[in-house]
């Protein structure tokens, strides 16, 4: 963990524990659910990437923006999301999110800031800059966190976007996400470049590199970044190095990489990681923990049943919501 | 290049704004100052609207639609952008989805395929995807069209792809007042609107009503009334159309012209009248006849009660199946020009009732 202590209460990192059991309960129990077929489609799953999105959306407030990915339930559930309404969308129910027209791909509460998960890799990024844009416009004291993979790094609208948001100075903070593959392809062949991070320079914004596993560090990455933009002073590149456990998707037979290195990186884990330097540092108790992390499986158990007993859409609603 | 001489006949459909709108001044205008009023009005009444797109602000816009805009409202509302079709696209998704109300220019909307997953996958779906928790106001500009020498990666007319794509809406205005009036209404619509000028059009002169004057989106209108034929034609097929018209007239045929002027949603009702009124339709585009968007039309008046009053097939008249070729003789021949609509039109009142 980092070495400096951060600039975070006890509650807070009592919070930090929480979200990351919550994603860890949630992405579990989807897993189960896809593995046991009561939902259809596919679903991405961050198991091991919770450090990234708890500690990113720690360092912001309620009123900020996100915009997300096709891996996106933890960054849902750190913004706040309703667990209930999450598996209900999941679940394709009418009392999810998106009233079971999005599902896990397209999950988002525009109300409270979340514009969305993303099915196309860098579909989100000029979106987080037309919201940064509009911010600035409408003189707010806001920013836009954009989540993105090392995938999205090699897509166009990555460099269109964070040259438009350079050049005009948008409170966007630039979120990568690296978990070392794009589906299957390691970012070591998919780039030259030792880092997304450095690709900052080429837009002359700061870009800083992170281990994304642990929370502190990303926390206090993304606090810097969200200073500059409320100081007017852009945007801001930031790579968390991370790993995910599980396949891309439901599909992904993990052809490309050993189970040695997933068990290296599992070494890693950023629950571990916190809930060691919680008990070091004697703020919570083993005990403790152990009641939190079976909170979190008890919230999801119980967003489970009322996704189960909700109703499904009308198929008479079809052409709801297509046009305002 | 003027327009034509005589200009289209308005028939009065009593929407509330148009009839307002008769008593107000009327200004004759080209099609290009036509927009520039549209988008000064609006971003006068509404601080939200603001412009972003290639080269708009000093330079006014590869076809100087936008002159002068940035003097009123300055670099903030009037914003130039980088050559990044993508990001163009994207960031004025998000900025209305966050509350503005952002109008972006592309320079030829042949590059809108650079804009497209932006504009097709995101913006078009984004409200529904949320299950109708968001809107998405943003008007995407763009000029389509041949007849400048500008080649084949400049002149395409592509309506049908956006058409295709529910969550949007698509507008191809044909004259000065319907090019004002529907860009008001596309600003003010909480949807994505694909907004089409044919680069052509930008000079025409016509009668623009001042001030307050809107044309509704999904509303056709019969801009020459007619017995014997009915010409359903898109954007700079319209004033075309007139013009073969007014020879008909001169021979004693009476064609009634029909500009569908939006896409999608299709104002089918005032098509499928028409047909059955004449029996007799061609529908003429500059598009590529195949998957045009004439083919649409067709099926949709084949397959309505104006079906048993036809007294021929349907007939149709697009762009040969070729990108658009620079010489300027091969350029006239890959579309539909004024002789072509008039033989065409020949063509189907020869043909004997079924």
């Amino acid at each position: 963990m980092s070495e400096a202590v951060p600039a975070l209460s006890p509650e807070q990192m009592r919070s930090l524990l929480q979200t990351m059991y919550r994603i860890r309960a949630f992405e579990e129990k989807v897993d189960e659910l896809f593995m046991r077929g009561e939902v259809h489609g596919t679903t991405h799953l961050s198991i091991g990437e919770e450090a990234t999105a708890a500690g990113a959306l720690q360092a912001l407030r309620p009123d900020d923006y996100i915009t997300s990915t096709h891996r996106g339930h933890g960054h849902c559930i750190s913004k706040g999301a309703d667990l209930k309404l999450m598996m209900a969308e999941l679940l394709g129910k009418e009392t999810g999110y998106c009233r079971g027209r999005g599902g896990s791909m397209h999950i988002a509460d525009v109300a409270s800031g979340n514009l969305g998960a993303n099915g196309v890799v860098g579909g989100g990024i000029p979106i987080a800059t037309g919201v940064g844009l509009s911010i600035k416009m409408q003189g707010l004291d806001r920013v836009c966190l954009c989540f993105f993979g090392d995938g999205a790094a090699n897509e166009g609208t990555f460099h269109e976007s964070i040259n438009l948001a350079a050049i005009w100075d948008l409170p966007v903070i630039f979120l990568c996400e690296n978990n070392q593959y794009g589906m299957s392809m390691s970012v070591r062949k998919a780039m030259r470049c030792e880092t997304i991070a450095q690709r900052a320079v080429a837009y002359g914004i700061p870009g800083e590199r992170v281990d994304g596993n642990d929370v502190f560090a990303v926390y206090e990455a993304v606090a810097r970044a969200a200073a500059r933009a409320r100081a007017g002073q852009g945007p801001t590149l930031i790579e968390a190095v991370t790993y995910r456990y599980k396949g891309h998707s439901k599909s992904d037979q993990n052809r490309y990489r050993t189970r040695d290195e997933i068990r290296a990186w599992q070494e890693r884990d950023p629950i571990k990681r916190l809930t060691a330097y919680l008990r070091e540092h004697s703020l919570m108790t083993q005990e403790e923990i152990e009641r939190e992390e079976a909170a979190a499986y008890q919230a999801i158990e119980e967003a489970y049943q009322f996704a189960l007993a909700s109703p499904e859409p009308d198929p008479d609603s079809l052409l709801e919501g297509v046009y305002a | 290049m003027s327009g034509p001489s005589s200009l289209p006949t308005t028939v009065a459909t009593g929407a509330p704004q148009q009839a307002e709108a008769a008593q107000s001044q009327v200004q004759e205008m080209t099609y290009a100052e036509a927009i520039r009023e549209a988008l000064r009005e609006e971003m006068r009444r509404d601080p939200r609207v603001f412009l972003m797109g290639e080269d708009i602000g000093i330079y006014g816009g590869a076809f100087g639609v936008t002159y002068g805009l940035i003097d009123e409202f300055g670099e903030e509302r009037v914003r130039d952008t980088p050559i990044s079709e993508a990001a163009l696209a994207g960031c004025a998704i998000g900025a209305a989805l966050t509350g503005m109300r952002p109008v972006a220019e592309f320079q030829f909307s042949d590059f809108m395929a650079i804009g497209m997953d932006q504009i097709v996958n995101q913006g078009a779906k984004l409200r529904f995807m949320f299950g109708g928790k968001a809107q998405v106001p943003v008007v995407f500009r763009a000029p389509l069209g041949s007849g400048t020498g500008a080649a084949a990666q400049h002149s395409q007319s592509l309506e049908a792809w956006f058409a295709h794509v529910p969550g949007l809406k698509v507008v191809l205005p044909s004259t000065p007042a319907d090019v004002k009036g529907l860009l008001l209404s596309a600003i003010r619509d909480p949807n994505p609107v694909i907004f089409l000028e044919h680069k052509l059009l930008y000079r025409y002169k016509g009668p623009v009503p001042r001030g307050e004057w809107t044309v509704p989106i999904g509303q056709a209108e019969v801009k020459r009334p007619g017995k014997d034929l009915t010409i359903i034609a898109l954007s700079i097929m319209v004033p075309r159309a007139l013009a073969v018209a007014e020879r008909l007239a001169e021979e004693g045929i009476e064609a009634e012209v029909v500009d569908p002027r939006t896409l999608r949603p299709l104002d089918e009702e005032t098509l499928i009248a028409s047909a059955r009124k004449t029996g007799r339709v061609l529908i003429v585009h500059e598009a590529v006849l195949t998957g045009g968007f004439g083919g649409e039309i067709a099926a949709r008046i084949a397959a309505s009660e104006a079906f048993y009053y036809l007294d021929a097939p349907i007939l149709r008249l697009g762009g040969a199946e070729t990108p658009i070729p620079y010489n300027r003789t091969l350029e006239r021949r890959a579309t539909p020009q004024e002789e072509d609509i008039y033989q065409a039109a020949r063509r189907l009142l020869q043909r004997r009732p079924l």
